[in-house]
């Protein structure tokens, strides 16, 4: 029986490769403008999926 | 690097630098404790001792589930190892690109709340207001610094934005007349308290801001304590109808119901639930920013409460999306599968360098929290960024830069935290606000338990 169930996620170490467009928005600017994080963002870089 | 927690019945095993997440049982979960430090026959014989009551859990059973993580370990999705902080130095070095800015365009306010971490509007200066010149210069810096980046934000901010709502009006105009041409696309983002809003206010927004901020602490109780009007009278009243109506008619495009809470009200999920029963269902809430002595400051015995608050509120979203009555709020937003690269992850918020505020007189400040201090004034929008220095120490900003942050498991989320809180909690900008970290971690904890729950759902 498995005990471990991976959900889906995008491998971030192989975008290592490929990413870095920038095209992406500024973290703190959506909602917060208090943190920066991770919160909301998603990746515009077509070649990056 | 990975870390492992148990929360509302799941155990989640997070690999962070790989972005894998693992739903897992207990046996498991003890295994992925043990795997780094112990031989396979030390983990076999702990496991079987401690578990001697569960008929299951056989040797066999022990090897296969030390085999799939052996499995997991060689595909890249348990133990990753970090190998990204020279891509950090290396990527900020390289990139002498705008592709932000909040606009400052009026430093004057027609609310007076005591909290305001600008000072009612003014950034501890002169009210002002910002003249289309000066806008349409800081959009020409922006083009001519954005190199060969397509996608643009402007946030209209104050102060209170509406208060200069022509030149807003016309800016944007302006920016529509040029985008083509340059090849940009700009994102407009407004913040604004909302006493002004208008059916005017409400077209022009919803056609042209790509997200609309909108500023609402909860419960009326809550909201009036800070967010008053010169007179000292509640803004609830006035504001919620106009919120209603601008949300109404925004067919669907980004807003946030923004609010803040502070010592006062602790139990800020109330408030974020009371905004959801209003109808809002795009909801953020966030931590005063203030400094440690003032009578509203989150104190160290609030701290387990807050911790406890984001778990209600991580249970209570996964109870009301069951039932057809969700709502998101914006800490909680991970996208697991199409969420930022890894550049993105490591190179800090990019205050200072891709992000910068402007003042209504066209003052660069490397973003809005450090406007009005002298010491952190870049240049301005005619002669650009003079100051390289100032520039520079924000450069070093990153996910490495803080010593404390190389064996935290977080930072591939926070990108190494919100300089303006590290300064603000340490004198420095590369300091670590350890409370606002707390609060950072068991929020990435409940937003990826949300996940989680999901995932078993199907």
């Amino acid at each position: 029986m498995s005990r471990i169930k991976t959900i889906e996620t995008k491998n971030v170490a192989n975008t290592a490769k490929k990413g870095g467009c920038g095209e992406c928005q500024t973290s703190c600017q959506s909602a917060c403008k208090t943190s920066c994080g991770v919160a909301n963002q998603k990746c515009e870089n077509k070649n990056n999926k | 690097m990975v870390h492992q927690y148990k929360l509302n019945g799941y155990n989640i095993v997070l690999d962070t630098c790989s972005g894998s997440v693992h739903a897992v049982d207990e046996v498991a979960y003890d295994i992925i404790e043990m795997y780094k430090g112990h031989s396979e026959e030390e983990i076999l014989s702990k496991i079987l001792q401690k578990y001697a009551s569960w008929p299951e859990v056989t040797a066999d059973d022990v090897k296969e589930c030390i085999e799939d993580i052996r499995s997991l370990e060689e595909s890249g999705k348990l133990f990753t190892e970090d190998e990204f902080e020279n891509l950090a130095i290396d990527y900020k070095n390289n990139s002498n690109v705008v592709k932000a800015l909040c606009l400052h365009v009026a430093h004057t306010c027609n609310l007076s709340c005591s909290y305001c971490f600008a000072s009612q509007g003014k950034y501890h200066g002169d009210r002002a207001l910002m003249s289309f010149e000066t806008g349409k210069q800081a959009f020409d810096f922006l083009i001519a610094n954005s190199g060969t980046r397509k996608n643009l934000e402007v946030d209209f901010f104050g102060g209170e934005p509406l208060m200069n709502w022509d030149v807003v009006k016309k800016l944007v105009e302006y920016a529509r007349s040029v985008e083509k041409q340059h090849n940009k696309n700009f994102r407009f983002t407004l913040t604004t308290n909302g006493v002004l809003i208008d059916d005017d206010v409400i077209d022009f927004a919803n056609k042209e801001m790509s997200n609309v901020v909108l500023s609402l602490d909860g419960r009326k109780e809550v909201n009036d304590h800070f967010r008053t009007d010169h007179a000292g009278r509640g803004s609830y009243d006035l504001i919620v109808p106009k919120f209603k109506r601008l949300v109404e008619k925004r067919g669907g495009k980004d807003y946030y119901m923004r609010g803040t809470f502070t010592h006062n009200n602790v139990d800020f999920t109330n408030d974020i639930f009371h905004m959801a029963d209003l109808g809002f269902k795009e909801l953020s809430m966030e931590p005063v920013v203030c400094p440690p002595g003032d009578p509203y400051a989150l104190t160290e015995e609030d701290l387990p409460k807050l911790k406890e608050q984001y778990e209600i509120l991580a249970k209570e979203m996964i109870k009301r999306k069951k039932t057809g009555d969700g709502f998101t709020f914006y800490h909680y937003m991970i996208d697991l599968t199409n969420g930022p690269c890894i550049y993105k992850r490591i190179t800090g918020c990019g205050s200072g360098t891709e992000y910068m505020a402007v003042t209504p007189w066209g003052e660069l400040y490397p973003c809005h929290q450090f406007v009005g201090d002298s010491k952190y004034s870049l240049g301005n929008v005619w002669t650009g960024v003079t100051r390289k220095e100032v520039q520079d120490e924000f450069r070093s900003c990153n996910a490495y830069a803080r010593k404390e942050c190389r064996d935290c498991w977080a930072k591939l989320y926070c990108s190494g935290g919100c300089a303006a809180n590290s300064y603000h909690a340490t004198g420095s900008i590369n300091g670590v606000y350890e409370y606002g970290c707390e609060l950072f971690k068991k929020r990435i904890e409940c937003a990826v338990m949300i996940k989680v729950a999901e995932a078993e759902e199907e």
